[in-house]
Formats: structure tokens, sequence, C-alpha cells
């Protein structure tokens, strides 16, 4: 069987190219890839596009725009009503830098699963009527307007889960598993990050929520993130 | 504008939102005051506490031993209760938009008599993020908004037709204020309830639109 172990996070991300789309699971610190994010930083890759639940004051993902690594986020949550401090990422939407496709969070959810699922689109009513489904094809079903909405896909998706085994089959703890399920399955190359690594065996087949076919490559985690204080 | 009235304290607002919640009922609470609601779960009752990153059944906020991997929606470590389960995201938005959850409390700028609800862009900021409100506002089967009655430049919240940028159209059906409790029927806005020294003509007053006195009108009690 083959193992999918790296060495590093570093190594884990030999390929990551500029203008790489990535998807980044967890919300806010629960299930958040904060290694992986941390060797996207060190190595420097420019012009990305994320795909994340959130950005935000605190967010590792944040980080990020110290050197203007991204180029457009798509999420949920990015720019805050209320508060007077600023993410990075804030200050520079604010000054035209960086380009923001704000999805509400079940149709962000849903976009990366069908895109790891094969499905065309879909119509959810979430939206309709407001400034997020204007421009969108809508449609008229039993009585209601609904919202079409096209599948999510990236080139690399970073995953953060409890424990795998060397062949990629992962468990989650709490809820950790947020975007890091469907994200583990919208992406051409799927890289998760996991508090233990435990031989092909170890993990009770019943217990597997991501099997290992999804995921490609395997770190151990550097960083436990700590409380947030957003 | 009047001088503000004395309504009820963010504790009140939420014991009295918490008062809406029957026996087995699954509730998602909104970030920011909605989440004051869970200190106040009556005691006799069965409430099932439903957060949108992947929880059924949370409970209190946990005070140590905190998690990064078990927080609410709003970021905030909680605890579990038993019975608890885990779902991914897109599972629980399934759960969300496919009628699973009982009743949503969520927060409001503005609520129109057609029960219109913006509550995730303020213009005037040029800032909001949308996160799960719009799902919960076509999803849940009941919408109840917690908010204060005006803003704080004394703004009526409840009015005609919004003007801030709408979260979901027709979907709240009950509002609870610091000065009074609205329910949004087919005929507009309905006066239910004021709170302890607060008039219908003061209510009435801070609302921007025309509204009913419910044949039942009542002070709220504690």
């Amino acid at each position: 069987m083959t193992d999918k172990v790296f060495a590093t996070p570093d190594d884990a991300l030999h390929d990551v190219h500029d203008g790489a789309t990535i998807m980044m699971g967890g919300f806010v610190t629960a299930g958040h890839p904060a290694s992986l994010i941390y060797a996207l930083k060190r190595r420097g890759t420019k012009d990305l596009t994320t795909i994340s639940n959130n950005i935000g004051i605190g967010d590792v993902i944040d980080d990020l725009c110290e050197d203007h690594q991204i180029r457009k986020v798509i999420a949920s949550f990015a720019i805050r009503a209320s508060g007077d401090r600023r993410s990075r990422f804030e200050e520079q939407y604010r000054r035209g830098e960086v380009e923001l496709e704000l999805v509400p969070q079940g149709t962000l959810a849903e976009r990366i699963r069908a895109g790891g699922a094969g499905i065309g689109g879909f119509y959810v009513k979430t939206s309709a009527n407001t400034p997020l489904g204007e421009g969108k094809e809508t449609r008229e079903l039993d009585g209601e307007t609904y919202v079409f909405e096209r599948p999510l896909r990236a080139g690399f998706a970073f995953i953060k889960a409890w424990k795998a085994d060397r062949a990629g089959n992962l468990m989650y703890h709490g809820a950790s598993r947020n975007f890091n399920v469907p994200m583990a399955t919208a992406a051409d190359i799927v890289i998760g990050e996991v508090e233990e690594i435990v031989e092909v065996g170890a993990i009770p087949p019943d217990s597997v929520v991501t099997p290992g076919i999804f995921v490609d490559r395997i770190v151990q985690s550097e960083h436990r993130l700590v409380r947030w204080y957003g | 504008m009047a001088s503000r009235l004395q309504g009820l304290t963010r504790e009140l607002m939420a014991m009295r939102a918490a008062r809406e919640l029957r026996n087995g009922e699954v509730v998602n609470l909104g970030i920011g005051l909605p989440t004051l609601v869970s200190n106040f779960l009556p005691d006799d009752a069965e409430i099932i506490l439903q957060s949108e990153n992947g929880i059924v059944r949370y409970g209190p906020i946990a005070e140590e031993d905190f998690d990064p991997d078990l927080i609410n929606a709003g970021g905030q470590p909680v605890t579990l209760q038993p019975g608890a389960s885990f779902v991914s995201s897109d599972q629980s938005f399934g759960m969300i938009r496919g009628g699973h959850i009982d009743v949503a409390i969520l927060g409001g700028l503005q609520v129109s008599t057609h029960g219109d609800l913006a509550n995730w862009f303020v213009p005037e900021r040029g800032g909001g993020s949308v996160g799960g409100a719009m799902d919960l506002a076509v999803g849940a089967r009941r919408l109840i908004v917690l908010m204060e009655h005006i803003t704080r430049s004394g703004e009526a919240k409840l009015v005609q037709r919004c003007s801030y940028p709408l979260t979901g159209a027709h979907c709240v059906d009950l509002v609870v204020t610091d000065l009074a409790v609205v329910a949004v029927t087919p005929d507009g806005f309905e006066l239910q309830e004021v709170a302890p020294g607060i008039t219908p003509e003061d209510v009435e007053r801070l609302t921007d639109a025309p509204l009913r006195r419910s044949s039942d009108l009542r002070e709220m009690e504690f």
C-alpha cells in the first residue's frame, strides 16, 4: 500500500504553485490546518485564490495577507460589520488590493460537496431576493424562488483531522469535520494534517469519516490552535 | 428623537426569547445576543441546540479546558450534552435548509412588516458578513429575531420596508425587543406584549410601520 506520509508540511506543498486555488478546511479554531498554512506562508506562494469558511482577525489564513499572497478569497465570513480592529485581509480589501466572493455558509458547503460529487449545479432558496443572489439564474419551484448555484473545485485542499493512517483514512475530533469533510472530496490534490499518524488498520473502518482514496498526502500537525479572542 | 426609554436588559431580552421554546424543539442560536438565550433555557423542557458548524446537542459555554475543536458558531468554547453528535458543514446546512431546525433565533438590523430580515450588512460601515444567516432565514421552521427596538442613534428597526440589504424575504415570525414582542402576521406587525414600564404608545412611536394591537395585548411577565 502506498505510504502517503510526508516528512514535513513544507515537503507536502512541493508543487503548490503561484496562482493556485486552495481550499482550507476549518471553522475558526476547529479543524483548521494551521501547519499547512504556515508552510504556505514560508513557501511564499503568491496570487492565490483561497476557499475557506472564514478569514478574520486571529485566523491563520489572515497571516497570508501579510506578504500579499492572496489575490481572491471565497468565504462566508470575511468583513465584519462591527468592531474597530480590522484583519489584514479587510485592510487590503478596502484598498481594493484583493477580491472577495462572499457566499452563504450553507451554499458554500454545498457547492464544495457538489464539486466533489460530480454535480453540475443545484437550486437553493438561500440568497433569493438578496444581494448575494443578484445576477444568478433563478427558478420558481413549488411556488418559491430558488437560486442556481455552481459547484466549487480547487487544485489543492488543506484538511485538518485528528488521526490518519498511512493510507490516508481520516478520523475527526469534535466539531472539526466542518468544511474538511466536503473539501477532502473536491480538490485535485488533498493534503491532510493530523495530530496522530497510525499504521494502516489501526483506525476501525466504522470510525473512518474520510476514506483514504480522497487523500493524497498526510503530515504531522505542528500547531495546536489556542483560544480565539476575536 | 425622545430620550431613550428604559427597556429590558440584554439578559431579560434573552430570557423572554427563551420562553418561546418548547419541549423537544431543535434550536439554532445566532451569533451575539441570541447566544445569551442558552443561559435561560427552561429547566423542565428538553431543548436541543444545533450549531451550524456541526454540533447537535451542545450545552453551556465552557469556562475551562478549552478544546479548539469544540466551539459554537461564534467561536466560543462550548460543552456537550448527553446524546451529542457531530456533523460536517454540508450535512449541518442540509439539516438547516431541509426543515430539521424548529426554531432559529437571530439578531437583526431591520425587520419589515412583510417579515423581511436585514441582519448582515451595514451600508454606512461598508461591511458585514453573511455566515449562515441566509440559510437559517430560509430553512428554520420558525424564525425569531432578537434585537434592540431602535438603533443607537434612535432610528426604528421595525420598518415598512428594509433599507439595508436583505438576509431573506418573508421569513420572520416574531420579533422580541427590549420594548416589546411583535408578531409578523399576514396583516403586518401585531403588538402582543410590552416591556414593564413601556406603553403601547411608546412602541408605536418608535416603530416605523403600522402596529396593530393584539386583542390580548399584555405586559411581559418575568
